[in-house]
């Protein structure tokens, strides 16, 4: 069966009955099993998944109600909590953890039926940019598997790009969606800060963090968007999107918008194959009537900084709750004593999580604040007055997503300040809280390239229509060759 | 001087659910971890929903407290490790970017003297610990967490008092005020805590925790000025810090040196957006806002002609005033206010006897209206109001039963009264002259028919009967 089909032919197939969810959920299962030991994308696959598709092909059979994802497989982040299984945000500390509830994403996806094939693999609490540091081993760039697939949801880029579901949910904090949707060469949306439900997303830094849909085309991004967006009672920072579609009049192309190309995110860092695709790009947006202009971002040059202090500060107290009282490994308690308990306790994180705890609880502590988490907020609110009033004068930015071409594994990770440089591109997006879109444009000597598009908070639908456009500029091959 | 500051904290156990999720927040008498749920278990992916209730309500007790409002309000995390919490953060407020905590600075007068509040805060309860020892079953320390979530309102006073007993005067009347606005329950156990400051002649602040009831506290802080004088005397330097009470031995000891060391990397819960508060609300809130208690006893001195003292203590306890506010109308509102002072309060003085009674403002408007009419005697009615409060029964039956109305057949108290005479020969030759043993054989007839004469009436026979 052909699997590299998008969720929209998808839908189709099992309509016109071409077709059955069980056959189709089957045969992406034999592929899960086929290329997992080569990539590694998942952390645990759901047993009860063929079971779920023969329940929507009963619905269909019967003329019931059906959701509009048809049975559509869907792999998860394994840091957003499904109801009854494991969510072990890749760390030893929730090795065992299974979720008493639904995250609100989980909950409006299966309300259209969508079936959950799994759990997918991730850096530790989604610190990290290349799935290296999951504590249950590295996921493989399905397009060459000596290479990282980016990060932290490296897991739903790989398990996308190499045929093991339609589409996936990751989380972006600093660029943890776009990032490995560039090295893998699939879409990924960081949607604006709040659009969606929170709730059930395990918070690594909650202030600037979304979760974020991936797919194989813009059309499907849009389709998983358009599901789960929108106001939520369980999460206050949800915003009303007056029930916006992003699903429809999406090829409204780039005629007469106005884009600016940031110049600080084409700086000295970038590698010249990046800097040649987004001239590329540029000019396509050119010849589609697009206006494209180059505009400064001065506190860009400061944002991954802010974002490290940041993000530091809020997993500090995030991550505190881990402490093995509630929910954990077998640690035998004989001669512990009630100050240094929870260091014991917390010897479980793994090298990356526990640089950003020690980070985390010096840059907002007496005396230190100052110098350093009250300055990073005041870079974000600089960095988001500076984009605001970019955005008076211009439609959409774009940027290449990542700097540089994917990279080995272990080749970087024992330079964590070359990693942290990795986020530059992304960072922005996430401490303005505005949209941003990764979308694949070139395999420059086998090695993905991905173009950023940013738009204006709640202009998702504007960033989700330029990526359309981009994409039909582009010719790519459908899969990696695994 | 002495100065000593307090920190009171107040569950709000008259909401329906916690503050951040919709577990009962009023947790007791549930089995252990039962009132709970992912957000009040801090559960990984939970997230906090404030509930708007407790926003108001804390926004009342500001007001209540002549506290500012803030035009926005935002909420804070207090790191910390502690089992008893299931975050290992507390959410609770900070002014550090201007005043955002739900109330400014206020003040209130506790007799003559005005007692400056600092601040006003809205934050959550942690669980509760059972410590390891505490009965045969626990061999380790226990948690349970329904507590975890409550809402609770901190209020935070300036050094204003100088002695004990103006520390008791003022939380009796916190105690008043937040039972008046209906927010609170104050009196259910562990739902109002206090934590004390005490400095002397302007020496170090030292800090006491942990003072389980109000009646520790007057004691801790006496122990500590004590303590403090002391050293002073003997001229050894008093140490800023903390102490704990140590409720077994009745003193205050040194809290470990590591605790004040504790910093709290206090910044924003980016979970709860930052929230304006508009005019309008709470120019709304001021409106439904139950009658303050000072205006209460404005009312009754002015407009019923209530005795100041009287109408203080009715006004201060919510109890006796709800009864009153029901039972009384223009005509017999003095005589209500007698009754509930004199009679009721001794009859129902605590907690338990307030809940058990059943006395109706119906019973009471009733019990006026005869004594007024002079069908019942007070000492009567005092007996009849025991009666209605045990059994609830109507007042007619009641005052039949035990045969507590006034003698108002005139041939019957005219009988009593030639018996009273007859055997009191001497008595009567001399009231004929002396009104003074006129009132002893008033007394006889009271006597007679077991208090039940009308004593103007038995007063006025008894005269035409002499002359």
């Amino acid at each position: 069966m052909n699997l590299n089909i998008s969720a929209t032919q998808f839908i189709e197939h099992v309509k016109n009955g071409d077709t059955t969810v069980e056959e189709f959920v089957s045969s992406t299962l034999d592929r899960i099993n086929t290329v997992e030991e080569k990539i590694h994308a998942f952390l645990s696959v759901n047993e009860q998944a063929i079971e779920q598709a023969r329940k929507i092909d009963k619905k269909i059979k019967g003329r019931e109600r059906v959701g509009r994802l048809y049975g559509l497989p869907i792999s998860i982040k394994d840091n957003i909590c499904i109801h009854g299984s494991r969510t072990t945000c890749a760390s030893k500390m929730l090795e065992n953890y299974v979720s008493p509830y639904d995250a609100t994403v989980i909950t409006r996806l299966r309300d259209q039926d969508a079936v959950f094939v799994g759990k997918t693999n991730l850096d530790e609490f989604a610190m990290g940019l290349t799935t290296e540091f999951s504590a249950f081993g590295p996921t493989k760039n399905p397009w060459d598997t000596n290479y990282v697939p980016g990060g932290s949801s490296g897991g739903s880029a790989a398990s996308v790009a190499a045929l093991e579901c339609v589409a996936s949910l990751g989380s972006d904090t600093g660029g943890s969606v776009r990032n490995p949707a560039s090295f893998c060469s699939v879409v990924g949306l960081k949607p604006t800060y709040g659009l969606i439900s929170r709730y059930g997303l395990i918070s690594y830094a909650n202030s600037i963090e979304q979760i974020g849909p991936m797919a194989r085309n813009v059309e499907d991004t849009a389709l998983i968007l358009d599901v789960i967006a929108g106001k939520d009672p369980y999460d206050d920072t949800t915003i009303d999107n007056k029930n916006q579609s992003y699903a429809s009049e999406l090829d409204a192309g780039v005629s007469g918008k106005k884009i600016g190309v940031i110049k600080e995110m084409i700086g000295s860092g970038t590698q010249k194959e990046v800097i040649h695709a987004t001239e590329k790009a540029i000019s396509n947006f050119e010849s589609l009537g697009a206006k494209p202009e180059e505009v400064s971002i001065d506190m860009v040059d400061y944002s991954v900084a802010a974002y490290y202090t940041i993000t530091a500060t809020e997993a500090g107290s995030n991550l505190a709750r881990y402490d093995n009282l509630r929910y954990g490994y077998d640690l035998p308690l004989e001669g512990f004593e009630f100050n240094s308990y929870i260091s014991k306790a917390r010897k479980n994180f793994g090298p990356e999580v526990t640089r950003r705890m020690i980070i985390g609880g010096f840059v907002p502590s007496a005396g230190f604040a100052g110098r350093y988490f009250l300055k990073a907020l005041k870079v974000k609110s600089k960095l988001t007055e500076e984009i605001n009033k970019i955005f008076k004068d211009y439609d959409l930015l774009i940027s290449p997503t990542v700097p540089i071409l994917p990279f080995k594994i272990g080749e970087k990770i024992d330079d964590p300040i070359a990693l942290f440089l990795t986020d530059f591109n992304t960072v922005t997006a996430n401490l303005t809280g505005k949209p941003a879109i990764s979308v694949p444009f070139e395999i420059s000597n086998g090695l993905p390239i991905g173009i950023q598009i940013l738009g204006d908070a709640l202009h998702d639908k504007q960033v989700l229509q330029a990526a359309l456009a981009l994409e039909k500029t582009t010719s790519l091959p459908e899969a990696p060759p695994l | 001087m002495t100065m000593i500051g307090l920190e009171i904290h107040c569950q709000l156990n008259k909401l329906q659910s916690k503050l951040f999720c919709s577990c009962k927040a009023n947790y007791r008498g549930y089995a252990p971890n039962t009132n709970v749920c992912p957000t009040c278990l801090g559960l990984p992916g939970s997230l906090p929903r404030l509930n708007q209730k407790a926003v108001e309500k804390a926004t009342m007790i500001g007001l209540a407290l002549n506290c500012t409002t803030p035009e926005k309000l935002a909420f804070f995390r207090k790191n910390y490790f502690y089992p008893d919490l299931p975050k290992n953060f507390q959410i609770t407020q900070l002014n550090i970017y201007g005043q955002t905590s739900i109330g400014g600075e206020g003040s209130i007068m506790v007799g003559d003297k005005k007692i400056r509040i600092r601040r006003v805060q809205l934050e959550e309860d942690p669980g509760r610990l059972i410590y390891e020892g505490t009965s045969e079953k626990t061999q380790v320390t226990l948690v349970d967490y329904n507590r975890a979530g409550t809402p609770l309102v901190e209020i935070v006073t300036e050094p204003d008092f100088e002695n004990p007993k103006e520390v008791r005067d003022f939380l009796n009347i916190l105690f008043n005020l937040l039972e008046n606005l209906e927010v609170a329950d104050p009196s259910l156990e562990g739902s109002m805590r206090a934590d004390a400051n005490v400095s002397i002649q302007g020496g170090p602040k030292v800090e006491i925790k942990n003072i389980g009831s109000f009646h520790d506290l007057e004691k801790a802080i006496h122990f500590e000025i004590t303590r403090q004088e002391s050293l002073a005397t003997r001229n050894i330097a008093i140490i800023q810090e903390t102490r704990h009470w140590d409720d077994r031995r009745k003193i205050t000891i040194s809290a470990r040196s590591k605790e004040e060391e504790l910093d709290y990397r206090y910044f924003l819960e980016g979970d709860i957006p930052w929230i304006r508060i508009k005019k309008e609300i709470v120019e709304n809130l001021k409106k439904d806002m139950p009658e303050s208690i000072s205006a209460k006893k404005e009312r009754y001195v002015s407009k019923y002609d209530i005795a100041p003292q009287v109408a203080d203590v009715l006004s201060s306890d919510k109890f006796y005033s709800d009864l009153f506010e029901k039972a009384h109308n223009e005509t017999n509102a003095k005589e209500i206010a007698n009754i509930i002072t004199t009679d009721l309060m001794g009859l129902v003085d605590t907690r338990e006897k307030k809940e058990a009674s059943k006395l109706t403002a119906q019973h009471l408007s009733e019990l006026a209206k005869m004594i007024i009419e002079n069908k019942i005697s007070r000492i009567s009615a005092k007996k009849a109001l025991q009666e209605i409060v045990q059994t609830g029964e109507s007042l007619d039956k009641i005052v039949s039963s035990l045969d507590l109305g006034n003698v108002s057949d005139m041939s019957e108290l005219d009988s009593v009264i030639v018996k009273v005479v007859e055997e009191e020969p001497q008595a009567a030759q001399q009231a004929k002259t002396n009104p003074a043993t006129i009132n002893y054989l008033v007394g006889k007839v009271m006597q007679k028919t077991k208090g039940k004469a009308d004593p103007k009436l038995t007063l006025e026979i008894l005269k035409k009967r002499l002359s």
